[in-house]
């Protein structure tokens, strides 16, 4: 029986498991998909918000300040990702700067650090790229940019370090209560926990109907992005926001981690939980409106275009309560989801703890973990020992973004293990480059058939059926 | 430190080795990111290599053993599986491969040999799904030629560039069916001899003006739908069509691999996406020389060939110090003729001079003028985008020349 079942395993649930490690606690993460990380957590704008957007005294409110707070010490701890590069909402009239007055007044009061307005020629002065038309803009110098995923995947990876398992293609279907917890089932087996925590995404609304909680619903917001290449001479070093209106903080153009150009999101109310089309309207409407805050889209060096669905919960607010003894809800966790995720995490032991759940400190917690970059980040000379005693290392497979098989093999044995193409791209960046993975897929195909001692032809781009080869050529057959 | 370090062991890198070999040259390095020598050649297991280079019909491995058993029998020495990190304009090449650790080396010259990659869908924009089946028509033939395994089985390709055509043909001799080849363009970008052996010989419907305008597909490719487009390349509502196939094959357009030319400064063509070069494909950074398909994608490796024999020979010219600019010709296109390879002449030699057109034109004429001077003129009966042309300029008519206009004209 466990102590704590996670169910879902994207960045609040990776937290929310990684904080519990902390302590002398079975904790279970159980994931529907062939990895973590794999609702909203792979496909979001992937910033740290300052804290300026949400209404005073909302629960996003005061988690998104306290996770931003949060978020550079924790992404130490775990080798992931993170620049505090700082934000900007530009105006482009009057009535625009009296939004951003608004939001400056709404940032104070929710203790957003350092916050400030920064008139025109400042402002061009800091991002000369920026349209001359942009007339002043709200500064919020905490703000910053992570790498989403990689944070699911250490989170997970570091509370499996200390001891919780994960469980994927584990797709609750019921939930029972029994007398002193929960069985929670799947088609492929069942789990005992004294404790489940939701963080089912845009299913958690499912999940907690499981539990007789049918106080919210959740439906699916789609937001596409174009990704652009690395250049040399950057676009902007802020992250760049339209001054906001109903329908959210609108399209902004921001670096990533990674040094790309990322440009997105649309913003656009769906019915189906899992169209993650991407639609010309929306190119279109990324293309019109970052074309207007800055002078020049390097457009021609497009990599790749996606669609993430923001699970936005019917009360406006994120939705963490626990409706019945033993089930809390961590729900609604749209945007600035990712933002307060350490927050939420922290929030979600704190009621455990008020619920009255032993939590004793583990002595030996380690709340370290070795960044997938590691190698990527080693002076040369430390590389070349390394390369000394394992070749592997000195053999580069995805050349657009320098990965060594080394590394793949090095992050397909580490926790959370990853079982696909797409799996070891959010992993190590190989297949994340300018090809997309013309080159190297096919060797990381090999790798991943080879090191997880799987047949060729099951290697799959992302479970389910996502198949990328069907069999053996006639002339393979014969081999 | 080497005399010549050549990146690259594909057909231009080997054929340019071999040339500064034969020019006496013998402190030679070629380094090659892949396990063995041929480059992309290795994959190419369809014939057509080496007509106009050997007279015969050969295969890309065939074509690609000539030359690397020339290599191996002249002793030039060669490093594979090195994956060249960076090039500094005072020609340090930083490499790293499994033995050597991370290395540098200095070399007098440099031959840029990298090639080209293919540009994939992601560059695209095409609304719909990311599902699985959705491959570059290259990756698809390495899949099938060099793995052995079958990435699909009900085929539309977007593009029709020569390897678009090819895997329509290798594709459907492994037993899957080719539902359409759609090309944006009125007209196709592939060789005329591989849409006649690839497609009509095999009932494969080229759609020209016809784009794919959505993917779907949750997990799978389960369809692609189709459209007519305009003379904007915008699609005409009222023409999709939805095709069911598992797999769509990407080939649309090959782009030069000239990250590390960036690294050493090497200014680039915004047309060609390769170095801008003089008759002798040196570089605009002294004594770094670039040849085949990083320079400019080229339709037939027999040219690659001949043009990396030029960059061979004259990196041991250079390296012997016999390289003062004689003079210095610019030369410019009209538009109809998009570039020309090479864009500068330094010397007083004779020099062909390469060029792709931006469109299909008939009966035309082809000229090189020098202001109101003209300096040469051939007709052709057809040229089109997909089949680069070239002009043989005497060095006698470079006498007094300033400024080279290649222009054409339909009669």
């Amino acid at each position: 029986m466990y102590d704590v079942t996670v169910i879902g395993a994207g960045v609040v649930g990776g937290l929310v498991a990684r904080e519990l490690s902390r302590y002398k606690l079975k904790i279970c993460i159980l994931e529907a998909e062939n990895d973590v990380a794999m609702g909203a957590t792979k496909a979001n704008s992937a910033i740290v918000h300052a804290g300026f957007d949400a209404k005073e005294g909302s629960l996003k409110a005061l988690l998104n300040v306290r996770g931003c707070e949060m978020m550079e010490e924790l992404c130490n701890e775990l080798g992931v990702r993170y620049s505090n590069n700082g934000s900007m909402v530009v105006a482009f009239n009057d009535e625009e700067r009296e939004t951003l007055q608004m939001l400056l007044q709404r940032g104070i009061a929710n203790n957003v650090p350092d916050l400030r307005i920064v008139e025109k020629e400042e402002l061009h002065k800091m991002e000369p790229k920026l349209s001359e038309d942009v007339i002043c803009a709200l500064l919020a110098p905490s703000a910053g940019i992570v790498c989403p995923y990689g944070l699911a995947i250490s989170a997970v990876g570091n509370a499996m370090d200390n001891g919780a398992e994960l469980r994927c293609n584990f797709k609750v279907n019921a939930i029972e209560k029994t007398e002193n917890g929960y069985t929670v089932s799947s088609e492929s087996g069942s789990v005992t926990t004294k404790y489940v925590i939701n963080c089912a995404g845009m299913n958690s609304d499912i999940v907690a109907q499981m539990v007789g909680d049918n106080s919210f619903n959740i439906h699916a917001r789609r937001g596409e992005y174009i990704l652009l290449d690395r250049e040399s001479d950057k676009l902007v070093n802020h992250t760049i926001f339209r001054t906001p209106s109903k329908m959210g903080k609108g399209i902004l153009i921001t670096p990533t981690v990674h040094e790309n150009l990322l440009l997105g999101p649309t913003s656009f109310d769906i019915s189906d939980k899992e169209d993650k089309d991407t639609t010309a309207a929306g190119f279109a409407a990324i293309i019109k409106s970052t074309n207007e805050s800055t002078k020049f889209i390097p457009f021609h060096t497009t990599i790749t275009s996606f669609c993430g669905l923001r699970s936005v919960g019917s009360t406006g607010d994120f939705i963490i309560n626990s409706p019945v003894k033993g089930f809390i809800n961590a729900a609604g966790i749209e945007s600035p989801g990712l933002t307060s995720s350490p927050a939420i995490a922290e929030y979600i032991a704190e009621m455990l703890r008020e619920d009255g759940l032993e939590m004793i400190p583990d002595p030996a917690f380690n709340p370290t973990r070795k960044s997938y970059d590691a190698f990527r980040n080693a002076s040369e000379e430390e590389k070349n020992r390394i390369i000394k005693e394992n070749p592997a290392y000195g053999k580069i497979v995805c050349r657009c973004e320098g990965v060594t098989e080394g590394e793949i093999i090095e992050a397909i044995h580490r926790n959370p293990q990853p079982r696909d193409l797409d799996g070891v791209k959010r992993r190590t960046r190989a297949q994340m480059g300018r090809c997309q993975g013309g080159f190297c897929g096919p060797y990381v195909v090999e790798l991943l058939s080879k090191e997880l001692g799987i047949p060729y032809e099951s290697v799959t781009k992302f479970g389910r059926k996502s198949v990328i080869n069907f069999e053996k050529t006639k002339g393979g057959q014969s081999e | 430190m080497k005399d010549l370090v050549i990146i690259g062991g594909g057909p231009a890198g080997m054929s340019a080795a071999i040339a500064a070999y034969e020019s006496g040259l013998r402190d030679i390095l070629i380094l090659e990111r892949d396990e063995h020598l041929g480059g992309i050649l290795q994959q190419c297991i369809h014939n057509g290599f080496g007509l106009h280079k050997f007279g015969e019909e050969l295969t890309g491995p065939e074509y690609a053993w000539k030359y690397e058993k020339k290599i191996i029998d002249l002793g030039i020495e060669y490093k594979l599986n090195t994956m060249v990190l960076s090039v500094s304009e005072n020609k340090v090449v930083t490499a790293t491969n499994s033995t050597d650790g991370i290395f540098q080396i200095k070399a007098k010259a440099i031959i840029l040999a990298m090639g080209c990659r293919e540009r994939s869908k992601g560059a695209l924009n095409i609304a719909g799904s990311r599902p699985a089946g959705i491959f570059s028509a290259g990756t698809a033939q390495k899949y099938v030629n060099m793995k052995g395994y079958l990435p699909g089985k009900n085929i539309v390709i977007l593009g029709s560039g020569d390897i678009g055509l090819i895997m329509a043909r290798r594709m459907t001799l492994e037993g899957a069916k080719v539902h359409a080849v759609c090309e944006l363009m009125p007209y196709s970008g592939g060789l005329a001899r591989n849409i006649e052996q690839c497609l009509n010989d095999f009932g494969i419907p080229l759609k020209l003006s016809h784009t794919i305008i959505q993917i779907h597909g949750k997990d799978r490719v389960e369809g692609v739908t189709i459209a007519e487009v305009d003379g904007n390349r915008k699609p005409i509502p009222g023409t999709e069509e939805y095709i069911a196939c598992d797999t769509i094959l990407f080939s649309v357009g090959l782009i030069p691999e000239n990250e590390l030319s960036q690294s050493a400064n090497v200014s680039l063509s915004r047309i060609t996406n390769g170095a801008v070069v003089d008759q002798d494909r040196q570089t605009s950074v002294e004594g770094v020389f670039a040849c085949g398909n990083v320079l400019h994608v080229h339709d037939l490796v027999d040219y690659v060939s001949d043009e990396a024999e030029i960059a061979g020979k004259a990196a041991v010219e250079y390296i012997n110090k016999n390289t003062d600019a004689e003079l210095q010709i610019v030369l410019k296109t009209d538009g109809k003729i998009r570039y020309t390879v090479p864009q500068v002449i330094t010397k007083k030699k004779d020099v062909a001079v390469y060029f792709r057109v931006s469109n299909i034109y008939k009966n035309v004429v082809i000229k090189v003028t020098d202001g109101d001077k003209l300096i040469l003129s051939k007709k052709k009966i057809k040229v089109a985008p997909g089949e680069m042309e070239s002009v043989a300029l005497k060095k006698e008519m470079l006498e007094n020349v300033k400024e080279l206009c290649f222009s054409l004209e339909e009669v």
